[in-house]
């Protein structure tokens, strides 16, 4: 892992969430992009040590992040809360069904500073949705992210179930 | 030829190359379960459309490991851009069945698009796998299994009268992951 030790989450929420993840172990990734995730995708590209696999669609992600985790490594889910929503079927009736636990690092538009629409619907209801499932969820400050990201591993993997840590637009303004 | 005749085929040539067997959920896990049950079989029961999607991720873990998936029309349909996934990521080692029967076999056999036409070998071709196969006669599947990419085996449509798989899932996917994480045999 690199050095970052002198960039705080603050000046570069990406590095906090990545930071989080390579001290969680996190060695397999799947996404769907969000224009604010895309610092933290070329990081993840960047790394030889995470295998990452862009999905055409974040349930494919969950299928792909379960079958990654049954061969031994620890899975993360990158995407849009969007994809959340695509993503109910898949977390309930695999994930939760069988014990399968999963980081998910979710960019959670549609709040306040939102500057499209069509986000907010699925902006509200991401924090119901994932509590109706029964998905701990963290939303932490940059300053805090490594911390809690990895925890939140932590966390999916003696729980035997996904966790999310939703980020939201002011998180991604480091703030 | 009928699907069991070749679930049971693709479980021999499994269990011949030591593979793990991530099987669709409906009957053809029940067929599979009802033919050769190995700790090896991982049974969907739920889910449908990421047969192979957990097939690919297991795959991509373990490399050494071969990982064949028994997917159907359907659910391949369901989750379409698998097939994109898989021509781009997807290693050596992973290879998907697809039972064709043109119909949501589970359900009561009401028509899929493959009945009218849509071609599952043209459509993995397309998305660029570059090993695509087509099988209908259980003569040349046995070599079929070799190897990787995508395979699509046309059969009957109909299922067979199997039970219901009687393992719950926690039992399932403990006995699954001790095979899949052990180190290969030397």
């Amino acid at each position: 892992m690199p050095d970052h030790d002198s960039v705080s989450g603050a000046a570069n929420p990406s590095l906090a969430v990545y930071r989080g993840m390579k001290r969680a172990g996190i060695n397999f990734a799947a996404s769907v992009p969000c224009v604010n995730l895309q610092d933290l995708l070329t990081l993840l590209d960047g790394d030889p040590d995470i295998i990452h696999v862009p999905v055409t669609r974040e349930e494919e992600g969950v299928g792909i992040c379960a079958g990654a985790w049954m061969g031994g490594l620890c899975p993360a889910l990158l995407m849009q809360n969007s994809g959340l929503g695509n993503s109910i079927n898949a977390l309930a009736s695999l994930d939760l069904l069988y014990g399968i636990p999963l980081l998910m690092i979710i960019s959670h538009r549609g709040g306040s500073g939102e500057p499209v629409i069509g986000q907010v619907p699925m902006g509200r209801l991401t924090v119901p949705l994932l509590d109706a499932i029964e998905v701990p969820h963290f939303a932490p400050r940059p300053s805090e992210a490594e911390k809690i990201v990895a925890g939140a591993w932590r966390a999916a993997a003696e729980q035997r179930k996904p966790v999310a840590v939703l980020l939201d637009l002011e998180f991604w303004r480091g703030i | 030829m009928k699907r069991i005749e070749a679930i049971a085929l693709a479980a021999q040539a499994a269990r011949a190359e030591d593979a793990l067997l991530i099987s669709n959920i409906g009957f053809p896990s029940r067929e599979l379960f009802s033919v050769m049950d190995r700790p090896e079989n991982f049974y969907m029961l739920g889910s449908m459309g990421l047969a192979s999607s957990i097939g690919l991720g297991l795959a991509l873990a373990r490399p050494e490991r071969k990982v064949m998936v028994l997917d159907g029309d359907g659910s391949v349909l369901m989750n379409l851009g698998t097939l994109a996934t898989i021509a781009h990521h997807a290693p050596h080692n992973y290879l998907l069945v697809i039972l064709d029967n043109c119909c949501y076999g589970s359900t009561g056999s009401q028509p899929t698009c493959t009945h009218l036409g849509t071609d599952l070998f043209a459509l993995a071709r397309a998305a660029g796998v570059k090993n695509v196969k087509k099988v209908d006669d259980a003569g040349h599947l046995p070599q079929a299994f070799q190897g990787g990419g995508v395979l699509v085996v046309k059969v009957e449509a109909g299922n067979a009268k199997v039970p219901i798989i009687s393992l719950p899932p926690e039992e399932i996917i403990e006995r699954f992951m001790r095979c899949a994480r052990q180190a290969a045999p030397s």
